[in-house]
């Protein structure tokens, strides 16, 4: 209550600035994880992750393992895909994948055989104390682990010792603070061992001193099962539970940051360079499976929740399970009327259609009513200046001038008020009563931006070609003319030899 | 129709609507003092003004060719409401009139409509009113309980007819049912020598009329009491912030403060001040009129402040005995300058770019 008069008054007792309280709508919170049954068939894209698309390594009617790799790699901001059952590969082509264009990408269509047969090759390393932090970080990559909160952010590439940047603290981010999400909330009183497992090897891997878990208020028992796992633990550990007044966006990797350590992480830099590293906690407990099991990423648990689910629930789901499919669990058949989203209602995606496979990234699947869905996106009126938006933004932005620049594409101004700096959080939009869609404005001003980059390295690399062929052409002229003068030159030598010998000379 | 389908998908609530609605709460035990200090004549100018406010938006949109939805967003009915409580009592109905037409009409759909205007559209009214009918505008009807001339404003008929016909039309002489307000009494008491404290005792003025609304002034304006409880209201509901009311008030404490003890009986002490005339309703309502005031909370401080020197200095130095109104549209004038330069210091950077 005094918090959130302090708010009110824009003084944010907890760290970070702005922020709004949302309905949280956590109405999954008390279902335990089922298992989803193995569909008839999986759609495994070639790429669920930030970076680089995988290249398949399999070829039709082979016969695949469950944790086989399937594709590997391109590049180092990539992490390799598995098969996330045994089962035969009967095609590989495009297929839609969860993006709001309702874009396709090559996939491979696995038959599951339903033996679920384990490939066996990677070796458990239950004694990961004792391994050298580099292999650690190999299996990590090699068990194709992103960032499960949604960002799907290659994980290895994080889990680095940096002399230069070491990493103090290791935030576990038990934060949730998507309304309907509860996948994380699920893995910590479930699974806590696990998660605090994985906490462990990642701060073994980065050498950090210190383990924060933290854990919005709105979560009790979660907060209760992590200091129960923490309190069992020998003493030699230095790792702590936080309780964190529940705020949106808190669960953003700055935001945390911020309202734990009360440091800011700089403009264009990483968390390493306050000396943090952030985690989700299901990609945590992947981590824990990946080194001491020896299990690639091969499903993850997935919230389905909205008011049009019938059975709402959390789901251990295999990675390639047709969205259709897991809704069908839940006993949602009737698709008319009612609009999917992939992710939280705050950041998520809107899904033209189901048939699209749940990926690494697919944090929740939510079905809502039309007339829900409506009221969050009527017709936009005049923006009146309130200034909510601003007082909303935990990046402290002016969305309301800036979305101005954006939508009359003024996009040098655009930049100036922090364009990039948006995290996209979505409570700008929230707030505002004249139902603008700030965060739509700031996308299309980015996309723009974006756009007029890649034309001026387009005109930028043309001019410099079209300079190279003048270049060349001057020069090749310039060679002729030079040796059209020799061979004049030697052609008529009786004329006057005493001038012309000089004259080529001089011009050679 | 869904126009854009990106997210967020949920939304807190709030509309236009919802917002101008808690304003025109918040306004309301203003309202109710100006009905038991001036009877019917309150209701009579506050109905007239807020109905000519919709009327002339609703004229304005349909003359423009523009969808005249906007009219429920109740943005025009509270300009009306603003207006009326900052008229005299006994305003000639057709000046009230003009006014909720200069308010709507000039003030705000020739921007544009709702979101565009640079000033506040009832204060740029106001002024207009001010400006070319000095002599009306600072006529104050004799409140109730201290009416002599045996003027019954609780009666229908008598409210009726001072409203459509002036004193004239009570056979009163417009001296007898009005007198002067204490910034305007103690002005002119200032301006023939007579000290302060001295202009107090004759005018009979007590701080806790002042607070409560016993005294001579613009309808809504008298109870800095009403104002409070609903700008707290609206500090409570989160519709206005309470940056500017608190610079704009404190300021002016400040500066009088300053004043009042190098000078007393010359300089108005900061309670008269903080008391009179319109400061409340422009520190609480008209300031924070979200269209025409900045953006960013350092931007809005600014414009508090400014205000409130503003204000100080006409009220002690102008032609004028009342200062708070021309004050708030002058800052006007410097929003988009001031939310330029007050941009917050966004996360990550470490110094504010401007």
């Amino acid at each position: 209550m005094i918090k959130q008069f302090l708010n009110k008054l824009g003084i944010s007792p907890s760290g970070f600035a702005g922020g709004i309280h949302p309905d949280m709508r956590k109405w999954t919170e008390q279902s335990p994880i089922q298992t989803c049954p193995l569909p008839s068939l999986l759609v495994i894209p070639m790429k669920q992750h930030i970076g680089h698309i995988c290249s398949p390594l399999v070829g039709i009617g082979e016969r695949v393992l469950r944790g086989q790799k399937i594709a590997k790699a391109e590049g180092y901001l990539s992490v390799p895909v598995h098969a996330p059952t045994s089962g035969t590969v009967i095609k590989i082509e495009e297929h839609a994948i969860p993006h709001p264009s309702g874009m396709g990408l090559q996939s491979i269509f696995i038959e599951p055989d339903g033996l679920d047969e384990r490939d066996t090759s990677l070796a458990p390393m239950p004694d990961w104390q004792a391994q050298d932090v580099g292999a650690l970080r190999e299996r990590v990559r090699m068990c194709g682990i992103a960032g499960l909160g949604g960002a799907t952010f290659p994980t290895f590439i994080k889990l680095v010792h940096d002399q230069k940047n070491p990493i103090e603290t290791v935030i576990l981010n038990g934060i949730e603070c998507e309304p309907f999400l509860t996948n994380d909330h699920r893995l910590m009183v479930e699974h806590q061992d696990e998660v605090l497992h994985g906490m462990r090897i990642i701060m073994h891997m980065v050498h950090a001193q210190h383990g924060i878990i933290a854990i919005e208020d709105n979560k009790p028992d979660a907060i209760a099962a992590m200091q129960h796992a923490v309190n069992a633990l020998d003493g030699t550990h230095n790792i702590r539970v936080l309780a964190m007044p529940t705020r949106y966006p808190q669960g953003s990797e700055k935001q945390l940051i911020e309202a734990i350590t009360g440091k800011q992480v700089p403009a264009g830099k990483l968390p390493m360079h306050v000396g943090v590293l952030c985690q989700n906690i299901a990609t945590t407990r992947a981590i824990y499976e990946a080194v001491t099991l020896g299990y690639p990423l091969t499903e993850r648990v997935v919230t389905i929740s909205g008011d049009a689910v019938p059975e709402r629930g959390n789901m251990r789901v295999r990675l390639g399970t047709s969205m259709r499919f897991v809704y069908e669990q839940c006993g949602l058949t009737d698709f008319s009327g009612i609009q999917l989203l992939h992710g939280g209602p705050m950041m998520g995606e809107r899904l033209r259609h189901p048939d699209i496979p749940v990926v690494k990234s697919s944090t929740g699947l939510l079905a809502l009513q039309q007339e829900l869905f409506k009221e969050a996106h009527p017709v936009e009126e005049p923006c009146i200046r309130c200034g909510h938006c601003s007082q909303a933004c935990p990046i402290q932005l002016t969305p309301n001038l800036l979305a101005d620049y954006s939508r009359n594409e003024q996009l040098e101004k655009a930049q100036d008020y922090h364009l990039f700096d948006c995290i996209e959080c979505g409570a700008c939009s929230y707030v505002c009563p004249s139902h603008i869609p700030l965060v739509h404005y700031f996308r299309f001003a980015k996309g723009q931006v974006a756009q007029v980059r890649r034309e001026q390295q387009f005109a930028e690399a043309s001019r410099q070609r079209s300079a190279l062929r003048e270049a060349r052409i001057a020069r090749e002229k310039e060679e002729k003319a030079a040796k059209r003068r020799k061979v004049r030159a030697k052609q008529t030598p009786v004329a006057s030899a005493d001038d012309a010998t000089p004259q080529t000379s001089v011009k050679d | 129709m869904l126009i854009h389908l990106s997210s967020p998908h949920i939304h807190g609530g709030d509309s236009i609507r919802s917002q101008m609605m808690s304003v025109i709460l918040a306004l309301l035990p203003a309202g109710m003092v100006s009905v038991y200090m001036f009877g019917w004549l309150a209701v009579f100018q506050i109905t007239l003004c807020m109905t000519a406010c919709l009327l002339t938006e609703w004229l304005t949109l349909k003359w423009m060719g523009r969808s005249t939805t906007p009219i429920g967003d109740l943005s025009a009915a509270l300009t009306g409401l603003l207006l009326a409580l900052t008229l005299p009592a006994m305003t000639p109905w057709w000046m009230t009139l003009l006014g909720a037409i200069f308010a709507i009409g000039l003030g705000k759909q020739v921007y544009g409509g709702l979101g565009y205007n640079p000033f506040n559209p009832a204060l740029s009214a106001r002024i207009i009113l001010l400006v070319s009918f000095p002599m009306q505008m600072t006529s104050w009807v004799i409140p109730m309980h201290l009416s002599t001339a045996g003027i019954d404003l609780y009666a229908f008929s008598q409210a009726w007819s001072l409203f459509t016909g002036g004193a004239a039309a009570l056979a009163q002489s417009i001296d007898a049912v009005t007198m002067a307000s204490p910034l305007g009494y103690v002005k002119t008491a200032w301006t023939q020598g007579i000290s302060v404290n001295d202009a107090f005792q004759a005018y009979h003025y007590s701080y806790l009329d002042a607070f409560i609304g016993r005294e001579a002034g613009s309808l809504g304006e008298t109870s800095a009491l009403a104002l409070l409880i609903g700008g707290i209201y609206l500090l409570a509901r989160n519709t206005i912030s309470w940056h500017i009311p608190v610079s704009f008030i404190v300021t002016i404490a400040l500066l009088a403060t300053v004043a009042n003890s190098i000078n007393p009986q010359h300089y108005t002490p900061p309670m008269f001040h903080l008391l009179a005339g319109g400061l409340m309703l422009c520190a609480f309502f008209m300031a924070t009129d979200p269209v025409s005031s900045p953006v960013t909370p350092v931007g809005q401080l600014v414009f508090g402040i400014g205000c409130g020197i503003l204000t100080w200095c006409i009220r002690t130095w102008g032609g004028y005995p009342e200062g708070a109104m021309f004050a708030v549209v002058l800052m006007n004038c410097a929003v988009p300058l001031i939310d330029h330069y007050c941009r917050p210091k966004v996360y990550g950077h470490a110094e504010r770019k401007s």
